[in-house]
Parts: C-alpha cells; structure tokens; sequence
C-alpha cells in the first residue's frame, strides 16, 4: 500500500481534499465557507479524473503533425467529464450564493443556526 | 426499427423545449403548455408500455447513430415505461390538486416560473427512468436536484428559503458522493454505459482483481443516493421542506423527486453492478437495517408532531425505509415488492398532501391538530380523500397500501436470517402508523357543536374535487386489480438486467 500510495499522490491529494470539502460543507455553520467547501469537494473529483485520464509522455488528442497513432494521445474523455463537471458545478454555486443573498438579506446574518433560532422565534 | 422506440427520447426532449418555451410565456400559457406537455408525456409513456409489453423485451434507442460503447444510449423496457407513466399521471394529478393554493402563495406574474420548473423536473425524472449512461445519469442527477430546490422556494417566506439551502446541502453532499463513486467506477471499468460496464465489473469480481476499489465505489454510490432520497438518518431536511412549500412541490417531492433517485439505485443494481455482486456485499445488510431503523424512527417522529403536514412528511421517512428494506432482503421478491411501494407510496403519498390542504384550508389555515377539529364535514371531499389515504398507509385491504405490505411480508419469509426482524418491524410499524393516522382521521371527524370557520361546497372546488376523486380511484384500482401491475413490475425486473 505504502509504494502505491507514493506513486498515485496525485489520486491521494485529490481525495485528501475530497474530504475537507466535504467536511467544510456538512460541518461549517457559515454558509459561505459551506459552498467553498462545496466548491473543494468538486474540484478535487475533478482532479482525480484528470489524474486518472493522464498517460505519462502523451499529449491532449488533438491531431498535429498528421500522428494517427492511437499511442502518442492520451483519453480525452475523462477531460470531457471534467468539463461537464464543471457547468454542474458553476450552476449550483450559483444557485447557493442566490439563496445565501436572500436568506441575508432577510435575516443579516450568514450562519445558518442563528437563521434557524430566529425563525424559532418568528414561529412560522 | 418501430417508430415507438423514439417515444422515450422524443417524452424526454419535448420536456426540456417546453421548458425553455414556458420560460418566455405569461401564467396562464406556461400553465396550459404543461398540461398538454404532461398530458402528451402520458401518452407517449402508455404506447412505450404497451409496445414493450406485445414485444416482452426492452430495446435500446441509440443516441446519435453512434455504436455501443461510444455514444450515449436510451434503453426502455417494461418497469421503466410503467414508472415514466406512473410519475407523470401522479405529476399531472398533484399540480391539478395545488393550483388554487399556488396561485394563492406565489406572487402572480411569476407562476410560470414554476411550470418552466416542473417542466425540467419531469424531463430529469424521465432521463432518470430511461437512461443507460451512467454520467448523463448525473448530469440529470443534478438538473433534478436544481429544480427540486425552486420547487420549495418558489413560495417566498424566511421558512422555505432555509429549508432550500439545507434540501440543497444535503443533496450536494450526496451528488458528491455519487460523482465520486462514478468517477471511481469508470476508471475501474473504463466504460459509462451501464451494460458495458456490467461485464467488466463481472469480470473483476470474477478474478478478484481491485477487490477494495470496487466496494468502495459501491459504497460511495449507495450511500450518495441514499442522502438523496432521505434515507432514515440522513432525513433533517426532509420535514421542513415538505411541509412548508407550497402544497403541489410537497406532493412532487414526496412522491417523485425522491423515488427518482430510488429508481436509478435499482438500476445500478441491476444493470451495472449486477443482482448477485451487490448481493454478495455486505451494503445491503446495512440498507436492511437503516431502512428498519427509519421506518421506527419516522414513525415515532411523526407521532409526537404537531403539525399536520409536517406529520405526513415524517410518515414519508418511515416508507422510504419500506423501501430500502426491500432492497436489503436480497431477494427478487424484496425487489418487487419495493418497486410497487414506489409506485403504491407515490400514489398515497401526493393524496394525502393535496387531501391535507382542503382541511387546513376550512380551519383558518392553520395546521395544528386542535384547529382541525371537524374539517372532514366542513370539506367532505378533502375529508374522505385524507380517510382514503390514511387507510392505504395504514394497509386497510382494498387500498394498495395493504398489498405492498402484504408483498413485503411474502418477500420476508423467503429470507430465512431477516425474517424475524422484518416482519417484527412491519409490524409494529403498522401499529405505529395506524396510531398518528388514525388520530388524524378521528379528529377530523369529531364533531363540533359550532365552528367559528365556514364549510366548503363542490361549486367551489371543481378541479380540486375532481383531482381528489380520480387520486382515490388510483389507490383503489391498485389495491383491487395489483396483479396485473405486480406480473408487469415481475416482467420487468426479469428483463431489466
């Protein structure tokens, strides 16, 4: 395990911030420190991914030189799962700072446990 | 190759105009688009079902022209085509039921906005049920989760706003999960589409080869859709955003959103993981219990609730673990058996809402017990349809609560090791269901000398009664005449691998 370990770092470091980020965005009570803890935990699957789809010596798939060999490229669809990813991931950030903006603007403050006491307090 | 094979493709793209085209229209047309779109979306679902039901297999639509292991894929059989027709009967029942109520709590000028929503959420449920892509899965995945967070905060209180953020960090922590377990799954097998991906996983379990990695991918998307669909410990989001979104998104996200992901579940089970290997693992002890655990839990939780709909919403906890239980008996007939609770608790479930509403409506609007007091007389309609449906959930013969019971307990006694405990727990869940039902239903029968709130006439709720009615007729034709939809959900799952 331990040379295995060494020799994917890359794989390690990514679920290493896997797990802060998910840590941040269940534990965190300050919603903006949950969605950039959000934000980590996405990133770092995409690192993985664009780890794993990386072949050591080859280059993107885009044909130069007139190279056909399937040898010389590396798999673009794990950088197409990122990009896909990615969109995801842009839309719901900005769908949580939306609401983050309007729970704020109603009850000035960020943190999520005051928001529920005050609405305690309202008793809607 | 028939023309009815385009059906599920054309029901899944049609959505997603309609939504783009609502988005441009005023109230009133967003409003009739989705009708005929839900409307049109049945059809095509029905003829989907009758054709694989004459062929007795299921086919797959090609995306794009492009072959098996490169393109993307649609593949429907007979379960998918009853489920996409079963969600959208139930969609067009509960936004029919909650439309005077929607057009009461959403400022007028933007209730297109929530039929431009619902109408993605219909297109994401139908990707759901037919896709056999593993990454479009996610992506769909996450246009469900999206527009399932509008449906709650499309009424604008302080309330639904902060039940939206805790829907949508709970179901992100979830998505994350499932990502993960998928990204880990590809780089295992080196495929997306599920049956490509089925034969390497038999492969590597056959050879034994990344025994460890293949658990843990597993694990991880089990556990992401079991977030998703509130699965007992994960449920805290769960009551606030039922009950207090408008009574329309409540009945959706009871009985749709979160049978979405439970169908996606059943297949990765079945088509990517295979029956035998998720089998052979120990997770599906662990849905065993989780799913006992919540079907005590969220019935003790709704007992001591106060609240009208935030009882009907913890009583959705205690049935989502009905379901896992099913799933954790490791056995085709806990799968049946699961499948039609799916459909019988969707059924129940969106009633009850849409019969809760027409109470609390004649008691001022309030939702506590004591207010409720004698509303079955001042709305006889909502009070026989809320008495229907608390019969159904309890498992009264004639209701099709009592068969997915009933087929739980047959499932059961095949199991020899979990037997015991399931038909222990079956049963004291029945009695404790039966218990914050029945309250209920006694309270709203109590009479009351004189009441400071007005009745109710059917001159004044056509399309809610007439909702009310064709919702009762749906439990009772399951309750009566199961077997045809238990053989088809039996065909199904043989031909679902």
């Amino acid at each position: 395990m331990g040379p295995n370990l060494f020799i994917n770092y890359g794989e390690a470091v990514a679920m290493l911030l896997f797990g802060i980020g998910f840590g941040n965005l269940l534990l965190q009570s300050n919603l903006i420190k949950k969605i950039i803890g959000l934000n980590i935990m996405d990133t770092a699957v995409y690192l993985f991914l664009a780890e794993k789809g990386y072949i050591a010596g080859r280059v993107a798939p885009i044909v130069a030189d007139g190279v056909q060999d399937m040898e010389a490229y590396i798999n673009p669809i794990p950088s197409g799962l990122v990009l896909t990813g990615i969109v995801v991931s842009v839309s719901v950030s900005a769908l949580m700072l939306a609401l983050t903006i309007r729970l704020y603007r109603r009850y000035h403050t960020l943190d999520l446990d005051e928001i529920s006491r005050q609405l305690k307090k309202e008793g809607l | 190759m028939d023309f009815v094979q385009n059906f599920p493709c054309f029901s899944i793209i049609l959505c997603l105009f309609a939504g783009i085209l609502s988005s441009g229209l005023k109230d009133k047309a967003a409003m009739r688009v989705n009708t005929c779109l839900l409307g049109i979306v049945t059809l095509l679902s029905g003829a989907t079902l009758l054709y694989t039901l004459q062929t007795g297999q299921s086919f797959v639509y090609v995306m794009g022209k492009f072959p098996a292991p490169w393109g993307n894929e649609i593949r429907a059989g007979v379960l998918e085509a009853l489920t996409a027709l079963f969600f959208c009967v139930i969609m067009l029942l509960s936004l029919l039921g909650g439309r005077h109520k929607l057009l009461e709590e959403v400022e007028s000028g933007k209730t297109y906005l929530y039929y431009v929503l619902t109408d993605l959420l219909l297109s994401s449920l139908l990707a759901l049920v037919y896709t056999n892509d593993m990454f479009t899965a996610y992506v769909f995945v996450e246009i469900n989760t999206i527009s399932a967070c509008g449906l709650i905060m499309i009424r604008q209180n302080g309330r639904t706003i902060e039940a939206a953020v805790r829907y949508m960090i709970m179901s992100l922590l979830g998505s994350g999960l499932l990502l993960l377990g998928l990204c880990m799954l590809y780089d295992l097998t080196g495929h997306l589409l599920m049956s490509n991906m089925k034969e390497s996983v038999s492969r590597l379990a056959a050879t034994g080869q990344y025994e460890i990695p293949l658990i843990v991918a597993i694990v991880l998307i089990s556990v992401g859709i079991c977030i998703k669909s509130a699965l007992f410990p994960f449920h805290a989001w769960l009551p606030d955003a039922y009950g207090y979104s408008t009574v329309s998104s409540a009945a959706i996200l009871s009985s749709l959103v979160s049978k979405g992901y439970i169908f996606l579940l059943i297949k990765i089970i079945y088509r990517v993981i295979g029956f035998d290997i998720y089998g052979d693992t120990r997770i599906i002890d662990a849905l065993f219990a989780f799913g006992l655990m919540g079907m005590i839990f969220g019935s003790l939780s709704a007992i001591k609730e106060n609240d009208v709909r935030r009882m009907i919403a913890y009583s959705s906890v205690a049935q989502i673990g009905y379901i896992y239980m099913g799933f954790g008996m490791g056995t085709e007939a806990g799968m049946t058996a699961s499948v039609f609770h799916i459909l019988s608790h969707a059924a129940t479930k969106s009633l009850l809402f849409i019969a809760a509403i027409g109470l609390t409506d004649v008691s001022g609007g309030s939702r506590k017990f004591i207010e409720l007091t004698g509303a079955g007389y001042r709305n006889k309609w909502a009070g026989v349809a809320f008495t229907v449906g608390s019969l159904s959930m309890v498992g009264m013969p004639l209701f099709s609560g009592f068969i997915s019971k009933l087929l739980f307990a047959q499932a059961a006694v095949q199991n020899h090791v979990k037997m015991l405990p399931a038909l222990i727990v079956l049963g004291v869940s029945t009695i404790l269901n039966a218990i914050y039902f029945m309250k209920t239903v006694i309270r709203i029968y109590t009479p009351v000398g004189y009441s400071a709130y007005p009745s109710i006439t059917f001159v004044k709720m056509r399309v809610y009664a007439v909702t009310l009615v064709a919702f009762i007729l749906l439990n009772v034709i399951l309750g009566i005449s199961s077997q045809p939809v238990v053989d088809m959900i039996r065909q199904g799952l043989a031909i679902f691998a």
